[in-house]
């Protein structure tokens, strides 16, 4: 397959507020793997967490903004903790999360009634809380 | 002595015998766990962006009450608890224009005067092991302990500075003042999957099969924890693992605090065991840590 790479999309909006909201810059990355490697969730994820850098570096933003990796991104802060150049993942992850969050609004995020009573009976708050703020419904 | 004290939802309900083994012990020990007046939630999450102030209002409020209710420190149990706390007053202290944005929306005055810490973390800095080692009446000899740390407790290791991120000690020094036998296991300070209970339960469930193969794995009886979400993904992902592994033997996940109080004498049946589902109740028989 053949991939375009532009000037516009490396600048574009999209990336910019990306890096912006994030605080990350994406070109310290070298692509080691280190992030990948120690990665707890990467069985789940479409992207791993460096090739999710590599894609924002090259500005392909529709790989990107429709990745199922930031879903899945349990914000371990592993990938940060392990990275020599210091990019933290998890706030990549996060600005990719708020930034579809924030399009679809408050009245779409998760709800506590999408769980079961037996769920809600053994779950602890903070998981729910975190679930409410971080994702949408499956 | 007596240390103001953030509870938590959490450890007012699903997570109470962490909570209750903690303030217990903490009389046994010479000091008072002093509740917080008026506390709210911390948000439970802290915000991994720089455009969101709003989940950090909590958190500054209840830092800045602490301060306004004279105390220079808070104490917490919970790990999630402790980081939001930790990093909503790193940002206080160091980012000027977030802290002034913040305080403002909230009107308040605050400038990151309190130190949090963690219960692990006064016992260790501010009571001492050796002084808690000497407390113990009942030590949990032939007790072989799987220290988890999780993430939040570590996690980012320049704002949190508890310990080393890949190789901490403090949890197997304090099972050491016990009495007991810390293991060994390279998963210690792995994710359990944390709030992906909600969302990709897959991941809860295989990083806690990781975790508890690895302590396993090293020779553990039990996992012990400090994280009512580590302690759910652990304890409650256990009959998933078995399904999908029939090799698996379930092995115990209890809190840190609920060790601490066999340890300082209290009787097993004010413990709350009783909410675990994996029962640590036959193990600790068998060790003859309790009748």
């Amino acid at each position: 397959m053949k991939t375009v790479i532009s000037r516009s999309q490396v600048k574009g909006d999209f990336v910019s507020k990306v890096a912006e909201i994030s605080g990350e810059n994406f070109f310290n990355c070298y692509q080691c793997g280190n992030c990948s490697a120690g990665c707890p969730s990467v069985d789940e994820m479409d992207l791993l967490p460096s090739q999710v850098v590599r894609y924002l570096q090259l500005g392909l933003e529709d790989e990107v903004k429709n990745c199922k990796s930031m879903w899945v991104c349990a914000a371990c802060m592993m990938c940060h903790a392990r990275c020599p150049k210091g990019v933290d993942i998890s706030k990549i992850m996060e600005a990719l999360r708020v930034l579809r969050l924030r399009e679809v609004g408050a009245e779409g995020h998760i709800d506590v009634t999408d769980f079961s009573d037996d769920y809600l009976a053994r779950a602890p708050q903070i998981a729910m809380i975190s679930g409410y703020r971080k994702f949408l419904p499956l | 002595m007596k240390y103001p004290y953030f509870p938590g939802c959490t450890l007012y309900t699903k997570a109470k015998k962490l909570d209750d083994a903690g303030r217990e012990c903490s009389l046994k020990l010479g000091f008072e766990l002093e509740e917080l007046k008026d506390w709210t939630c911390c948000g439970a999450t802290f915000p991994l962006v720089n455009d969101q102030h709003i989940t950090m209002s909590g958190p500054t409020r209840i830092l800045a009450d602490t301060k306004d209710q004279g105390n220079d420190k808070l104490v917490t149990l919970c790990s999630v608890c402790f980081n939001v706390l930790k990093r909503t007053n790193h940002v206080m202290l160091n980012d000027e224009e977030r802290r002034a944005k913040i305080t403002d929306f909230i009107e308040r005055d605050y400038h990151g005067e309190v130190e949090v810490l963690h219960y692990l973390q006064l016992l260790r800095d501010e009571i001492g092991f050796d002084v808690l080692k000497e407390k113990v009446v009942k030590p949990l000899e032939g007790l072989k302990v799987a220290c988890y740390y999780g993430c939040l407790l570590l996690r980012p290791v320049k704002e949190i500075g508890l310990d080393s991120m890949e190789d901490p000690t403090i949890f197997e020094d304090f099972i050491r003042a016990l009495g007991g036998e810390p293991i060994e296991f390279p998963y210690k300070v792995e994710c359990c999957g944390a709030f992906q209970a909600v969302y990709s339960m897959d991941t809860a469930t295989r990083c806690s099969r990781d975790i508890l193969r690895s302590a396993k794995n090293c020779g553990a009886d039990v996992v012990i924890t400090t994280c009512p979400l580590c302690q759910f993904n652990l304890d409650d992902r256990q009959p998933e693992i078995q399904k999908s592994d029939p090799g698996f033997s379930s092995i115990p996940v209890v809190y840190f605090t609920q060790l601490l109080a066999l340890a300082l004498g209290l009787s097993a049946e004010d413990l709350g065991f009783e909410r675990n589902l994996i029962d640590p109740l036959p193990l600790l028989q068998e060790k003859g840590i309790i009748a």
